[in-house]
């Protein structure tokens, strides 16, 4: 693929690239950026985009009927179905955790605010199967609180509530990591304002603080969101992967694939990367904004 | 604890007790909310992890198998940091200092790897390594296999931790003033000692920085690589995976130790990657 691409885009590269930053005449200078840029997209093609592709081809290779007769098996939309509540549960969770925790670090400067900053941080560093294998210590049979639950009957671990625990667990840290950089800008002078002039403390919660960081809260939400519904790992372990009772779409997807079926593999990695599509675009939305506002 | 003494007026951070109760609910949920979800289960390993005995734990933490699947992940995920290392670093350069057509769709597509569900990622690359794949037919003939492979298992990691390096060294490359570039050139200097000499010293923090968070994101992947992988031990079975395999066999010792060693190699990286941001601000 990129061998053939390579040839086409060579001359109308060249064309467009202006004669970058150098005034004087060496002739190297016009080769150099057409190399540089043909080597980075052949290995962005080999890396990123021809798999990306992949899942397309794969899915829509018999046809767009295939494709819409996965999406009406059982099995299909029980896995959507948890992949949503997965994601309604553990976004609004992690979106409260996160306003509070960027409120209560961005205030003041305090001793100890990079390690609590690093501690928030630190689902993104621990690998999602050990993420997954702490809540089954805490939660299984031979857990911490296993008896405790047995006793009382309660299911965690190979049933939803642990599924749950485990995806917020890994998205603990999204929403709290693009506040803070947004509160740390504004700073709280309108806040103090609001506040000498009788305002309670959440009427300047929603009217001075949320207008000034919704961007910011909003990329975090949707970068949680897209985790939540995408996550493996954590789950893989948590759940157990019963066909039809605790396998949301990523375990379908790998379900389906080691069972040689194929296209109900990709139909579902579509719409994942339908998701993730969505969250880019998002994301470029939401960065212009802030950039407008900081222009202004 | 020692309140005998009651007359002496105590410091109010020495009472953790009357200090909670004067925290905000901000801070009180916050609090809460990090030892449920992260301080009891973190314990709860760790604790685990210390009934195990030292002796009993480094005979699990080395036992062959284990060793192996160290090599296979540490070693892969070195050697896609590094060329992440080179080939990001190259897309930071070519998307700050050219133009080309689709560049904005390129700059974004950079960042699918973090968007993308991971299980995704495993199964489309290792439709496309394949040998019957796009890419992977073309390396069959020559007797390169890359899915169900130890090469599979870089591709993947190589996906994983591409944009941690080109979205690290991107806003350095874009700060950085052309006014020092020219200044190399009118004092004589060559391209490439322009670059060595002028560009890269400042870039290098950034770009280890990068690497590194790739690195720690390579190390702990698992939806992406169990899928590529065939997961045979001593052959292309990572650490994540056994711990995984650990726990379907019921054998919670070992999937703590080994989860435990993860851990302690997660935070390691994490520290080195805050003495490089450390070292990256002297430049800033």
């Amino acid at each position: 693929m990129p061998k053939e691409a390579t040839p086409n885009l060579g001359p109308s590269l060249q064309h467009d690239t202006p004669p970058a930053k150098d005034p004087s005449p060496k002739k190297q200078r016009n080769w150099v950026p057409v190399v540089l840029i043909v080597i980075s997209i052949t290995y962005l093609a080999l890396i990123l985009l021809i798999p990306a592709a992949n899942v397309f081809a794969e899915a829509f290779s018999k046809g767009i009927g295939p494709f819409f007769e996965q999406m009406t098996k059982p099995n299909f939309i029980h896995a959507a179905k948890l992949t949503l509540f997965l994601a309604l549960i553990t976004v609004p969770l992690n979106t409260v955790f996160g306003l509070c925790a960027a409120w209560a670090i961005a205030r003041r400067k305090f001793p100890g605010r990079a390690l609590i900053l690093s501690i928030i941080d630190l689902p993104f560093s621990i690998s999602p199967v050990v993420a997954g294998l702490m809540i089954v210590l805490l939660y299984g049979r031979n857990g911490w609180f296993g008896p405790l639950l047995q006793a009382n009957d309660i299911k965690i671990i190979f049933a939803f509530p642990g599924m749950a625990l485990a995806t917020a667990f890994i998205t603990m840290p999204f929403v709290a990591r693009e506040v803070i950089p947004v509160l740390d800008e504004v700073g709280f002078d309108q806040e103090e304002a609001a506040k000498t002039l009788g305002a309670k403390d959440w009427q300047i919660f929603w009217r001075v603080t949320l207008p000034s960081i919704r961007w910011g809260l909003l990329y975090g939400v949707i970068l949680t969101n897209a985790r939540a519904m995408g996550e493996f790992g954590a789950v893989a372990v948590v759940s157990g992967n019963i066909t039809g009772k605790t396998q949301p779409l990523p375990l379908f997807v790998e379900e389906a694939y080691k069972q040689y079926e194929t296209q109900a593999a990709y139909s579902a990695a579509v719409l994942l990367t339908l998701l993730a599509a969505v969250t880019l675009i998002a994301k470029e939305i939401l960065e212009r904004k802030t950039r407008i506002k900081d222009v202004e | 604890m020692a309140i005998s003494t009651p007359s002496q007026p105590i410091p109010a951070w020495k009472n953790p007790i009357r200090q909670l109760s004067k925290l905000s609910w901000p801070w009180r949920i916050t609090l809460g909310y990090l030892t449920v979800m992260l301080f009891l289960p973190t314990v709860a390993m760790l604790l685990k992890a210390s009934t195990e005995g030292p002796a009993n734990f480094w005979k699990i933490a080395t036992s062959p198998v284990a060793l192996a699947t160290y090599d296979v992940t540490f070693i892969t995920a070195l050697l896609a940091g590094a060329t992440n290392g080179v080939f990001g670093t190259l897309i930071a350069w070519v998307l700050v200092r050219y133009n080309f057509p689709f560049k904005k769709a390129i700059d974004a597509v950079i960042d699918l790897p973090f968007a993308l569900p991971t299980a995704v990622a495993g199964l489309t690359i290792a439709t496309v390594y394949s040998d019957n794949g796009w890419i992977g037919a073309l390396f069959a003939p020559l007797g390169i296999k890359i899915s169900f492979t130890r090469l599979g298992v870089w591709v993947a990691m190589l996906f994983i931790s591409l944009p941690f390096v080109v979205r690290t060294v991107q806003p350095v490359l874009s700060e950085m003033e052309l006014e020092l570039e020219e200044a190399a050139w009118c004092l004589g200097a060559s391209q490439w000692q322009t670059f060595w000499q002028v560009i890269f010293p400042p870039l290098l923090p950034a770009i280890l920085t990068g690497v590194a968070l790739g690195f720690a994101r390579a190390v702990g992947e698992y939806g992406s690589i169990v899928i590529v992988a065939s997961n045979i031990p001593y052959k292309d079975l990572i650490a994540p995976v056994l711990v995984f395999q650990r726990l379907e066999q019921f054998d919670y010792s070992g999937a703590t130790v080994i989860g435990t060693v993860l851990l302690g190699i997660s935070l390691f990286i994490l520290l080195v990657i805050n003495v490089l941001q450390a070292w990256g601000r002297r430049y800033a």
